[in-house]
């Protein structure tokens, strides 16, 4: 099956970015998808823009802090203090999560973006402090396509990271492994690549990495066990940053990491011999991750036909992929909180730090159900009808079931339950023109062609046909539309 | 519409082979009963950390009083069990419970290496995991694998909630979550979701990835229909609080008397993570959780099933023995779990109290693992080998 031009960039730009924008939809059937790759990389280019959300609750956190420490208050002043921050922080991080999104939306950086979140899963991490969570974003983006080692020195010495994986609580007299084994076991070289004495003797080597509350990283000599260590057979008087060397001298690393990005934007069952074949370029090129990508998405294999529409998408790429190819105007953002919750996915919320299993872990009877009613419920035509339990380490027990819908705003309350219209404005016309050239007979296709992805347009037009409205063009286009991403294929990337 | 009106001739033949059913056959109608010896698991779950040392009060231990000069139940409030111990005071129907010699509680449940993350707790006693391994699937995911090898209707495990939970997710089969069958029914058998799954021509020699989407959306429709019928065979018609427990209990009591293949039901109630104002939380929770049961007991017993149903409560950890600055307790470890069942082989205190002079850095210590209590699930109650589904081999309990 030879492929169209429009196929080729429509599973390009959804592996590398987050699907086709309103934008896209001519230029799509005319590009080669060389040329559409280096439009993609030529803006991933790009450095990231800080997304900042927190910089007014840490100034005013630290402040009050000097204040407390000033008036020489008790103790449990400052501990007020911090439970302040906490509940304030938490309240920030939906804020963080939607700007972020907004950003996969929008941007034109798509492949950096579908890159950070590739990163944001490998590199996990569950911290309640929207500070720190942001200044990690920022690191993970300004590196996403940059080198391995790089991001892997700036996620290593984020605070983020130092306190979720303990290691402010590795000290020289009472050595804590967790950050080490981490770092070995999830961001590095895998499983059983690695000794217990070298996850110990690695653990001596990180000792003194810490943190301010203000968000930097400090190195403290006085925790730090600057004693000799022998680690991967080496002997000397490592520390962190000869750890990070270490692990990027092992090849296993490449291979690691090359597995876990091919499954990602690939298929999900690795092809080793070519996974074999990337991972040794990778660790030629010193681990340049753009190199890595361009591989990747230069190659002919990447067109196969088992690799098109292979891929499950994830709730976010899911949401991202809606709002980028309709018009849509949400009067409440926040109720894609509450998609990413009932879906499985929150940013900022990795289950653990294994991060996101994916694949066919997002689907169960109840997500499918709802993913296929997500197009539905953005046009107003299904209500949202899910109750989804409390996240405590975001509620901390003030949440209860059922009050996660009444706490989002602007949400009209129908009938009788928690049985709830979407407030969402959708501009039909500025959709339906882009499709203004195509002949009437041709308009279902076209319609395919511009959601699906190629091997998947076979089996719907019967049913698809049945429902459209034939009224009028603009109404055939948005009903079939609509039940184009009503169904399971559109699931697929 | 079309729905609706289908859904109604569907349940129209029902009721129309009963009305037809000659004058002098009514006579000898039975109530439908359901054979005895069908065993069910309620699986309770107090999502958030309940505070264990105040649900079973030790009201004659003094380290409790000192470690919770506010927060500590007074003899005279607790619902006395023994010159011992007392129930916390909203839970007057367990106390009935008790009288009866149908709550069992176990002490000091836990595990080894406790987590004190809420995601992480939950996750190792959704998955029974140890406390260091990351697994994707759920202790009852897996029984439903063993059970289910093949089937198209993955029914024998239902959650009552609009998501389904780690422990309901195996390896090939997943369990289904649904607030209410009726609602599950309508949203699955929407025309044109019947019409895209039926049209859906999947070749057994080159599977596509998108078939396991569709094999999900097929076994979804015909268990929503099946669970669907079979809530409607035999409903419930007690009175049960109108709580979102209450409502959960009465759903999956309408399907326990039904001839539905389901073994085990799973339902959350939340959240007790009682950081601050523990008393209101916990008052207001168990209110709900005491009533809920009440109502859901009678109804059981009514039906004469209330020997064949054994509901169990548990939470992720329990909180720590000292009370905190707000009014609350934090994280801790080891907890107690209530079984509530007409077949119980022990009653009552089935295991001493917790140790509160012998803590680990302020935390209660586990004598009894979590998992032992999944096998003696398992294995007595539900006649499988836990062995598998556990991954390892627990001496079981004696509760059952």
């Amino acid at each position: 099956m030879e492929l169209t031009k429009q196929q080729k960039n429509q599973h390009l730009i959804c592996r590398a970015g987050f699907g086709p924008s309103l934008g896209d939809l001519q230029p799509n059937s005319l590009l080669s998808s060389t040329d559409t790759y280096q439009s993609i990389i030529k803006a991933s280019q790009k450095k990231p823009e800080y997304i900042n959300v927190a910089q007014n609750l840490v100034n005013g956190f630290m402040m009050g802090i000097q204040d407390v420490k000033k008036q020489q208050e008790a103790q449990n002043q400052s501990e007020v203090k911090k439970k302040e921050f906490a509940k304030k922080s938490r309240d920030l991080i939906k804020s963080l999560n939607l700007q972020w999104l907004n950003e996969m939306v929008r941007s034109q950086a798509q492949l950096r973006e579908k890159m950070s979140l590739f990163w944001h899963g490998h590199f996990a991490c569950r911290n309640l402090n929207v500070y720190f969570q942001q200044l990690l974003l920022h690191d993970v983006r300004s590196n996403a396509l940059g080198k391995f080692g790089d991001l892997l020195t700036a996620v290593s010495k984020s605070p983020g990271m130092l306190s979720f994986l303990n290691n402010q609580q590795n000290k020289k007299s009472h050595p804590n492994e967790n950050f080490a084994r981490e770092v070995m076991e999830l961001f590095t070289l895998g499983r059983n690549n690695y000794t217990e004495q070298d996850v110990k003797e690695a653990a001596r080597a990180f000792t003194g990495w810490g943190f301010s509350l203000k968000g930097e990283f400090i190195n403290r000599p006085f925790q730090h066990d600057s004693g000799v260590k022998t680690i991967f057979g080496k002997t000397g008087n490592f520390d962190g940053d000869d750890v990070i060397k270490m692990l990027l001298e092992r090849k296993e690393t490449a291979v690691f990491i090359t597995r876990k990005v091919y499954r990602y934007f690939v298929n999900d069952v690795p092809n080793e011999p070519v996974v074999a074949k990337l991972a040794d370029r990778f660790y030629q090129s010193n681990y340049d991750i753009s190199g890595l990508m361009n591989d990747i998405f230069t190659s002919t294999w990447f067109y196969d036909k088992k690799n098109i529409g292979a891929k499950i998408k994830s709730p976010v790429e899911l949401l991202a992929g809606i709002r980028r190819v309709l018009p849509i105007e949400l009067k409440n953002e926040e109720a894609q909180l509450l998609f990413q919750r009932a879906l499985g996915q929150i940013l900022f919320y990795p289950p653990n730090v294994a991060g996101w299993p994916g694949g066919q872990n997002w689907i169960d009877s109840s997500a499918l159900m709802l993913r296929l009613r997500l197009p539905q419920i953005f046009t107003g035509e299904e209500v949202l009808a899910v109750n989804v339990k409390a996240d405590d380490d975001q509620q901390m027990g003030m949440g209860d079931r059922g009050k996660q819908m009444e706490q989002v705003k602007g949400m009209q309350e129908m009938g009788v339950g928690k049985r709830m219209k979407l407030m969402v404005n959708i501009d039909w016309p500025t959709y339906t023109n882009k499709f203004s050239t195509v002949e009437r007979p041709a308009l279902y296709n076209a319609l395919v062609a511009t959601l699906l992805t190629a091997g998947q347009q076979n089996n719907t037009k019967q049913v698809v046909e049945r429902l459209a409205d034939k009224s009028g063009r603009d109404a055939y286009i948005r009903t079939v539309t609509v039940a184009l991403m009503s169904t399971p294929e559109y699931q697929m990337c | 519409m079309l729905i609706k009106r289908r859904g109604f001739l569907q349940i129209g033949s029902l009721v129309t082979a009963t009305v037809m059913m000659p004058k002098f056959l009514k006579a000898f109608e039975q109530p439908h009963v359901v054979p005895p010896g069908n065993k069910v698991v309620v699986v309770l779950q107090l999502s958030g950390g309940n505070d264990g040392l105040n649900t079973v009060i030790p009201f004659r231990n003094d380290i409790y009083y000192k470690q919770r000069p506010k927060l500590g139940i007074e003899k005279s409030a607790a619902l006395q069990l023994t010159d011992e111990v007392g129930l916390h005071p909203a839970l007057t129907a367990f106390k009935g419970l008790y009288d009866d010699g149908s709550l069992g509680i176990l002490n000091s449940v836990g595990y080894p290496n406790p987590d004190r993350s809420h995601f992480r707790s939950m996750d190792i006693w959704q998955s029974a995991s140890n406390s260091n391994d990351y697994v994707n699937t759920g202790w009852i995911g897996r029984y439903l694998d063993a059970q289910c090898n093949g089937c198209d209707k993955p029914t024998q495990a239902l959650e009552i909630d609009d998501v389904l939970s780690l422990a309901l997710k195996g390896d090939r089969v997943k369990g289904l979550a649904l607030q209410d069958p009726r609602r599950l029914f309508g949203t699955s058998h929407a025309q044109f979701f019947k019409d895209i799954a039926n049209n859906h021509y999947s070749d057994d020699h080159h599977e596509q990835p998108v078939d396991y989407l569709y094999k999900t959306m097929s076994e979804t429709i015909s268990s929503a229909d099946y669970i669907f019928k079979q809530s409607r065979s035999n409903p419930s018609s007690a009175a049960y609080p109108p709580t979102e427990l209450g409502n959960s209990l009465k759903t999956i009591a309408s399907l326990i008397f039904s001839e539905i293949n389901t073994k085990i039901y799973y339902v959350s109630l939340g959240s007790f993570d009682t950081h601050v104002n523990q008393d209101n939380q916990q008052q207001r929770l168990f209110t709900q959780m005491n009533n809920a049961v009440e109502a859901f007991v009678k109804d059981l017993k009514q039906h004469n099933r209330f020997n064949d149903v054994l509901l169990f409560s548990f939470s992720e950890f329990g909180r720590r023995v000292a009370q905190n600055a707000s009014g609350g307790t934090d994280h801790g470890t080891a907890n107690n779990m209530f079984l509530v069942s007409g077949g119980l082989k022990q009653k009552g205190i089935i295991n001493p109290m917790p140790n509160l002079a012998d803590l680990k850095d302020g935390d209660l210590k586990h004598t009894i693992d979590f998992k032992q209590v999944y096998a003696t699930v398992l294995d007595k109650w539900l006649g499988v080998n836990h062995q598998h589904i556990l991954g390892q081999t627990y001496s079981p309990l004696h509760f059952i």
